[in-house]
């Protein structure tokens, strides 16, 4: 299991989270992080406009906007949860890591509980809610020990 | 006159019981996701009305207060007993357990006297409902989300006759102290606390000096 690094992006294309999954993620400086934000931002806007098949309203079968789903490269793969509502779970991993979709799908739950829920946190800022970063950091070690079955 | 509602209002169980499949013995039950989001909407309301951390406890805790005396009144009503409370441990105890288990399901985990003050005791959750998913920020420092809780003892306490000042305090927990199944929260998934809400009773004077009165 090499997960790599995990960021969300807002609704408008500003990153609100980004943190690395585990000891072999490259380090990368806070402004390159909101580049690569908002550059991941358009590209998943773009490519719904050039992909060969157009969804009716560009919305998939989620209900939520089309656009980069998966990347595979050769030494990463990437993956994106796009909602509803406009944010994007973006995960990195090394080739060969498995699970990636049922993650996602954990830690856009875990988002709703510890994000949504807290009181003190604003949409669309950045998170600063401890619980949910613990809560992050706990999933990925269950993972990795084999000890996550998706609900 | 209707021979419809025959039932005592005061038996009925809290909230509309969702009536299409019978009765529900144990009353409604609501998510704790729906009070979850309730309650931050009440944090973030009195937030932008309070100028302090100190003025944001105050109205949680006065948010609470209101509860606690009509908690007081159904839970008593419903407990069926006969003789009010007069002293203070009793008191407690129908705090930590009854009013407890009637609004979170389960007796609080402990009933601690200190021991510097004669007159505090120290009523421990290991989870509180009301805090599960708040992360206080650092620059708000000392605040406890559970400050409606405490609001909903004093109350309590204040209905029954004893006056007390109640504070919410988050404690670190100690390794081993408490022994959480699988390690972590089963409802939630999240993990395991790192502190536990500490709900401070301070009785005022003239409760002790009755207690004290009683006792002899």
């Amino acid at each position: 299991m090499g997960f790599l690094h995990l960021f969300i992006v807002n609704k408008s294309g500003g990153l609100i989270l980004h943190r690395p999954l585990g000891q072999s993620a490259p380090r990368i400086g806070t402004n390159e992080w909101l580049r690569i934000g908002s550059t991941f931002h358009s590209l998943h806007a773009i490519a719904a406009e050039a992909s060969p098949v157009k969804l009716p309203g560009n919305k998939n079968s989620a209900g939520a906007d089309d656009g980069i789903e998966e990347i595979r490269g050769g030494g990463l793969i990437l993956k994106c949860l796009q909602t509803r509502t406009g944010v994007k779970f973006v995960i990195t991993a090394e080739p060969g890591t498995s699970d990636l979709d049922a993650v996602l799908r954990e830690i856009y739950v875990l988002y709703s509980d510890c994000a949504l829920k807290d009181p003190f946190y604003e949409l669309e800022m950045p998170i600063r809610c401890e619980l949910f970063t613990n809560a992050i950091d706990n999933l990925i070690e269950k993972v990795e020990s084999g000890g996550f079955k998706t609900r | 006159m209707s021979r419809m509602a025959t039932s005592n209002i005061l038996d009925r169980p809290l909230g509309r019981s969702s009536g299409r499949g019978g009765s529900s013995s144990e009353g409604s039950v609501v998510s704790l996701s729906a009070f979850a989001y309730v309650y931050s909407e009440l944090v973030q309301y009195h937030q932008g009305r309070a100028a302090s951390i100190s003025e944001l406890e105050r109205r949680l805790e006065s948010a609470g207060y209101g509860v606690g005396l009509k908690v007081l009144e159904l839970v008593a009503y419903r407990a069926k007993e006969t003789k009010r409370e007069t002293r203070l441990m009793s008191i407690l105890h129908f705090v930590s357990s009854s009013v407890w288990k009637a609004l979170f399901g389960k007796s609080a985990d402990s009933l601690e006297r200190s021991i510097d003050h004669a007159d505090e005791f120290m009523i421990v959750d290991y989870e509180p409902i009301t805090s599960t998913f708040v992360s206080v920020p650092p620059d708000l420092g000392q605040l406890s989300a559970d400050a409606y809780v405490s609001g909903i003892i004093a109350g309590v306490l204040d209905g029954a006759g004893f006056s007390a000042r109640v504070t919410a305090h988050s404690v670190n927990v100690e390794e081993g102290e408490y022994t959480k199944p699988q390690g972590g929260n089963v409802v939630t998934g999240l993990p395991a606390r790192k502190d536990k809400a500490v709900f401070l009773v301070k009785f005022s004077q003239e409760v002790l000096a009755r207690d004290a009165a009683l006792e002899r």
